[in-house]
């Protein structure tokens, strides 16, 4: 049985391990070195990205999730996730930093603030059609080639861009697959590992 | 694959309750300037507050505390990439209406400022930016979700720097319930007269054995161990005021607090970030106050 963990420093930690439990999988929280070592897959969760960020270098995490995601480690990154797994972030903080796990440009609350946030039906590839729930949510900009577009979404008639993406072993979604009360999201990726 | 072109849900319940769900884990801290909320980011806040005076300067200065000017909650937007709540007198939905065309994050409608109608809270369903609201027991926090709040936190008693009340209102609203979890189902029609609460509410709540929005701690948080002491209550998050800003060394004493809320089930954590931290705010002994703010809203 592979070990799934849920990076706990801040964030929606509780939706996600709440998904997890209703497709049979025991989540672990993941808050210190040995913690994060122990684990198999790792689910970096919804939050705020330089709360997390910040908590990943005062908890000493950050160079050795680094370490574990080039050695291959899957990870899901959702909101928050997604923009500390992608390669550039657009409309961050000057310091910003992220793994540059995805070669995609994120931007943060690039669909608006919490008074823009909204719910939008998604067809997403493998899973099927859900609810997508975006928060503050960052918007992928651009992306490489090497990146496979899971789902997309045309909000405002610019064009669609994608929300859920993959290279590899390393997932990264705008939305909030632990708030639409469904583990498919879940249930594919941990089938993937 | 794609999706075409669909209208889309803003305002939703999920969508309000969800932004709550994000702040889980997180410190919430008071700013009057950018200057400050560069700090609080920089920090690691989840998200500020931005108002005029903290609570204890408002307590000191007396007189009628309303909204903030909209200009300085603009300079505040334009400070930080994280989410800016901002405060609303009770009752006082025009105030409510400004701070949502500002396209705040978060609507506080508190009783650290001077409430605008004495009988009615805020109707928060038509607005599409969510609502936190405090409350001192379970009734209370019932009756707000009912008028549409989507996060509670306790009401402590703000510009203190003690933090007594917050944890008797925590250990109120625990304790009560536990009482519903614990009722036979015939029984929750009188418990909900008890607590004028509405019986739907009440059932959700008897049934779940929680709230059906977050519930964060406020009032009177001023050191990392009142931070862990209010996680380990069953507190989801922290809003911490005057806590911060009044304290000797600002910068540490925020990042000491954050990383406490992270880590606060390991003492040996909240020991390490409160070694050397300089004084907290001075504070106040509750039972000498002459105005009570948690008396404020019914």
């Amino acid at each position: 049985m592979r070990r799934v963990g849920v990076l706990a420093l801040q964030g929606d930690v509780r939706e996600h391990v709440a998904v997890l439990a209703g497709i049979g999988i025991a989540a672990d929280q993941v808050r210190t070195l040995a913690q994060l070592n122990d684990v198999d897959a790792l689910i970096l969760p919804g939050g705020e990205s330089t709360t997390i960020a910040h908590l990943l270098v005062t908890s000493g995490l950050r160079v050795r999730l680094g370490e574990r995601i080039r050695e291959g480690l899957p990870v899901l990154g959702t909101c928050a996730g997604l923009i500390l797994l992608s390669e550039e972030v657009l409309d961050g903080r000057a310091d910003q930093w992220s793994y540059g796990a995805l070669p995609v440009a994120v931007r943060r609350n690039g669909y608006g603030r919490q008074i823009a946030s909204f719910e939008s039906p998604l067809e997403v590839a493998g899973v099927g059609s859900l609810t997508g729930v975006f928060i503050r949510a960052p918007r992928v900009e651009r992306w490489s080639a090497d990146v496979e577009v899971l789902a997309t979404l045309d909000h405002d008639g610019t064009g669609a861009h994608p929300v859920l993406v993959r290279v590899g072993p390393v997932w990264g979604a705008s939305f909030h697959p632990e708030l639409s009360g469904d583990g498919r999201v879940h249930r594919h990726f941990v089938d993937s590992i | 694959m794609s999706s075409p072109l669909i209208p889309s849900n803003t305002g939703s319940v999920l969508v309000k309750r969800g932004l709550a769900d994000m702040l889980r884990g997180g410190v919430i801290m008071d700013v009057v300037n950018p200057e400050q909320a560069t700090i609080a980011e920089e920090s690691g806040a989840v998200a500020v507050m931005a108002l005029e005076r903290v609570p204890a300067d408002i307590r000191r200065d007396g007189g009628v505390a309303r909204m903030s000017d909209p200009l300085m909650i603009q300079q505040i937007q334009a400070a930080v990439t994280i989410p800016v709540m901002a405060k609303a007198r009770i009752g006082h939905f025009a105030e409510a209406q400004i701070l949502q065309a500002l396209d705040v994050d978060y609507i506080d409608e508190s009783e650290v400022l001077t409430p605008a109608d004495e009988e009615n809270h805020i109707d928060k369903w038509p607005f599409t930016v969510p609502f936190v609201c405090g409350a001192t027991n379970l009734g209370e926090a019932l009756r707000r979700i009912a008028e549409g709040a989507c996060l509670i936190r306790s009401k402590g008693e703000a510009g203190t720097g003690n933090v007594v009340e917050a944890v008797r209102h925590l250990r109120t609203i625990n304790s009560q319930m536990r009482r519903l979890r614990s009722a036979d189902r015939s029984e929750l029609y009188a418990l909900a007269k008890e607590l004028q609460a509405p019986l739907a509410l009440v059932e959700e709540v008897a049934r779940e054995g929680k709230l059906p929005v977050p519930l964060f701690c406020a009032g009177g948080i001023s050191t990392p161990a009142d931070a862990a002491l209010v996680l380990q209550l069953g507190a989801e998050a922290v809003f911490v005021g005057s806590g911060i800003f009044k304290s000797d060394d600002p910068v540490r004493m925020a990042r000491a607090i954050v990383e406490a809320t992270t880590h606060f089930e390991d003492a040996g954590v909240v020991a390490k970030v409160s070694t050397g931290l300089g004084s907290a705010m001075k504070g106040f002994e509750t039972a000498t106050l002459e105005q009570r703010l948690a008396e404020r809203g019914w």
